[in-house]
């Protein structure tokens, strides 16, 4: 049986690609990649388009071991990898939207991000243009006696990101569950083709505001690659120390909102309370609340302030005084319980099958953290337990985000005490001026893991970059979760996997 | 001349209503925003809503007819018969033999079948949904209701509410089991009535769980003022009710001078915030259970209910 090990050395190495291999790959290896994900043997990473080319992103699972494949299109087309590997439909939909290569044998033909609605088609391909014709969009059909349909969205009652959800429910009990997204499709990555690379890397940062560390911390790591750039150490650690706080911030959120979504208010309230503290401390540190910008290709933009440890330690010391208390009225809330034991189960073999990464992943049993495998520094050097669960469901999401909690404020000391000195950010090399250069980076986001891939062409501008949010693989998730359920819990579900909206529709 | 007077007292009564409502409401907001470390809204804010509201300009629905024009006056009209049938801080009141507990539960069900209508009228998913939870409520929540005034009633020799008021102030009341259930019964239908958690969450932006919020989307302008107001008067009717039958003390009886009036409209509000804090307090401590757990809920209030009048017979006959 084939591996991923073998396509990479069956097809043709591209240079200038790091850290991971590229390969090129015929139209009979493309399918062969397709099946070794229909296997489950690798993980999908990403899907994207590049001129006339589609690269995959794959992971073996067993090795931990990340490879590029690439098949070049033939007259705009190639052969789709949706139609034996499920996770890959939306990919491959947003593929044709944004940049017109045809997936020969995609089961859905529907546009995904493209709504009719824009002045332009294909706008990373051949672009034409054409004035606004909204497509119509038929959902899938759910047939039987008494089944009734509720769209819901895409303006909600409550102030969130646009999405639209179409229920088919039998009374109360949703039969099938449809999402529409796309509705803030922000057209980032053609923003950023062409630009500087320190523009390019606050675009990047905007792709989804809740994770804009991730995000800028993953396209400099992609960027740094591609160039061959050596980062200062003391930077890298102080982007894992902003990673962190980052996530504590929006665990925090999503702990508070699980709870408010079940209509109790005290623990919404008191973790919101927690969340604005680490949002101070940040900005006390770092000089942004979100600390947007703050990550920038060759390093962090500003060494930290004097008092930061003393800030810092202070918060830690502060969470830890408080959030025992909360996990504890979380646990012992009987009618709390009852309303996230057992709800939203999403099965270990679909988590399996469509391999989310982050929360929604491991409260499934698939124990993947970019922090571990692939690894990046300074995680490489810290002492990481990734907490696992196999309830898979809104409580057991809601649990390791409060296990990931204590792990981030166990991560935020030992990098303060670790954190060496020197300078924090380095000219990006001159060197690699004269020539293109592709670079690839994972980062573990609070969501999941945060794909990017850059192209930097020789006049030093961004070619073309791929961001794939985790939401990619945990939206359609959602869909499957919700079956069964009553249509009264369908938004406990859907904060348990606080999916973004913007960093899906790019 | 006792005419003019109870006329008086019913018509101080009804004002007294109309105005204390919406404080009662904001008085429960502001109590949960404390416990919730909030600041909150003042206890005002409802007054300006409503004032707000109805200086608003209405916005219909293309297809909602006429039903969903008339139905918040209906509720609105409904509620507040319902609520000055009740004594608040005097018996003897004028409207009192017209009616009783009975025409109580009649005027609340009137109301909410023109809720219901009304949602169903526009023909949004979300008024469908809401007024089908409404209705599954309600017919859980209304038996439970109909044991309570049963219970009372046979207790009372009345179901006249004033005498059922007088008869439990008096001294031949004694210690009874049933009583001890009839107010737990009557505390879950007042929830479950009133739309509070745990049964539905009056603060709720998830148009997917509401229910009666479900039911009044799409109203705008002085017609969701009026909704708002009988919601308040809803909500004071039933404080007002477990204060005039479990707590009785303080009520100025027929011909009583203007101190015992004084006396039994301070130890009304009382009663009101004593109420009011406790929900607050209820509502912070408990999250809202799934739709189909409601039945659960007041299925317990119709038990204690049945209960509370079965131990009557028994109690009498040993």
């Amino acid at each position: 049986m084939t591996s991923l090990r073998d396509l990479i050395d069956q097809g043709q190495s591209v240079r200038n690609h790091r850290p991971w291999p590229r390969t090129v790959l015929g139209s009979e290896g493309w399918q062969q990649a397709a099946a070794l994900l229909q296997q489950q043997q690798c993980a999908l990473l990403a899907l994207w388009a590049d001129k006339s080319m589609v690269h995959m992103a794959l992971l073996d699972e067993e090795r931990g071991e990340p490879a590029i494949l690439s098949l070049a299109c033939e007259d705009d087309r190639f052969p789709s990898v949706g139609r034996v590997h499920a996770p890959a439909i939306r990919l491959e939909r947003m593929v044709r939207d944004l940049s017109g290569l045809q997936p020969e044998g995609l089961p859905d033909t529907r546009a995904w991000l493209d709504h009719g609605r824009w002045p332009v088609k294909f706008p990373l391909g051949r672009v034409e243009f054409s004035p606004p014709a909204p497509l119509p969009y038929p959902f899938l059909a759910a047939e039987g006696e008494s089944l009734h349909q509720i769209p819901v969205g895409p303006v909600h009652a409550g102030i969130i990101e646009p999405g639209h959800f179409r229920f088919t429910a039998n009374g109360e009990t949703v039969v099938r569950l449809e999402e529409r997204l796309g509705y803030v499709h922000k057209g980032i990555e053609s923003l950023i083709a062409g630009q500087t690379v320190a523009r390019a890397a606050a675009l990047a940062g905007r792709v989804s505001g809740d994770s804009t560390v991730a995000y800028t911390y993953a396209f400099a790591r992609a960027v740094e690659a591609a160039l061959d750039a050596q980062v200062p150490v003391r930077a890298i650690w102080l982007r894992a120390l902003m990673s962190e706080l980052e996530r504590l911030a929006n665990h925090f959120g999503d702990i508070g909102a699980v709870c408010n979504d079940a209509a109790f208010a005290l623990l919404h309230a008191q973790c919101g309370l927690l969340r604005e503290q680490v949002l101070r401390a940040s900005e006390r540190c770092f000089g942004h609340r979100l600390m947007m910008d703050c990550i920038v290709p060759g390093g962090v933009r500003n060494d930290l302030p004097q008092h930061a440890p003393q800030v810092l330690s202070d918060l830690v010391a502060g969470v830890r005084r408080r959030f025992p208390e909360l996990i504890e009225l979380f646990d012992n809330t009987a009618s709390l319980k009852d309303r996230t034991v057992g709800t939203g189960v999403l099965a270990p073999m679909l988590a399996r099958q469509f391999a989310p990464g982050g929360i929604v992943g491991r409260a499934s049993g698939r124990a993947f953290d970019a922090r571990r495998t692939p690894s990046y520094p300074p995680y490489d050097q810290l002492p990481l337990e990734v907490p696992v669960l196999e309830g898979g469901d809104v409580n057991a999401r809601v649990w390791i985000r409060i296990q990931e909690v204590e792990r981030s404020l166990g991560l935020i000391e030992r990098i303060l005490v670790a954190l060496p000195a020197g300078p924090v950010q380095a000219e990006l090399a001159e060197a690699t001026k004269d020539s293109a250069a592709e670079g690839v980076a994972m980062v573990e986001g609070f969501r999941g893991d945060i794909f990017v891939w850059v192209r930097t062409e020789a006049n030093g501008t961004i070619g073309r970059c791929h961001l794939r949010d985790p939401s990619w693989f945990q939206w359609p998730l959602l869909e499957a979760v919700i079956e069964g359920n009553i249509v009264a819990d369908f938004p406990l579900c859907n904060k348990s996997f606080n999916c973004s909206y913007s960093g899906h529709d790019l | 001349m006792e005419l003019i007077r109870e006329a008086l007292i019913q018509m101080a009564q009804l004002v007294l209503l109309l105005l204390l409502a919406p404080g009662l409401t904001g008085f429960v907001r502001s109590v949960k925003a404390k416990l919730l470390r909030r600041k909150g809204p003042p206890i005002r804010q409802p007054y300006r809503d409503l004032l707000k509201l109805i200086r608003k300009e209405v916005v219909l629905a293309e297809n909602a007819s006429w039903v969903y024009r008339v139905a918040p006056y209906v509720i609105f009209a409904t509620t507040l018969i319902a609520a000055s049938l009740v004594p608040t801080f005097a018996t003897g009141l004028l409207f009192s033999p017209a009616a009783d507990l009975i025409a109580i539960v009649a005027l609340l069900g009137t109301a909410r079948f023109a809720l219901a209508l009304a949602g169903l009228d526009i023909g949004t998913s979300f008024g469908g949904i809401g007024s089908s939870r409404e209705m599954m409520i309600a017919s859980l929540a209304e038996p439970a209701m109909l044991m309570i005034v049963f219970t009372l009633s046979l207790l009372a020799g009345s179901t006249q509410l004033w005498m059922v008021a007088t008869f439990l102030q008096g001294p031949d009341v004694g210690l009874r089991v049933s009583l001890a259930m009839a107010v737990v019964a009557l505390i879950m239908v007042a929830i479950a009535e009133n739309a509070r958690i745990p049964v539905d969450n009056p603060a709720t932006h998830l148009e997917l769980t509401m229910i009666h919020e479900a039911m009044i989307l799409e109203y705008s302008g002085r017609h969701l003022a009026v909704i708002e107001a009988a919601a308040s008067l809803k909500l004071l009717l039933y404080f007002s009710l477990i204060g005039c039958v479990f707590m009785p003390w303080g009520l100025a009886a027929v011909g009583q001078g203007f101190t015992a009036y004084a006396v039994g409209l301070g130890t009304y509000v009382a009663k009101l915030a004593a109420c009011g804090f406790l929900l607050a307090v209820f509502e912070t401590g408990t999250a809202k259970m799934r739709v189909f757990r409601v039945s659960d809920f007041l299925g317990a209030a119709l038990m204690l209910g049945l209960l509370a009048a079965l131990l009557l017979f028994v109690s009498q006959t040993t």
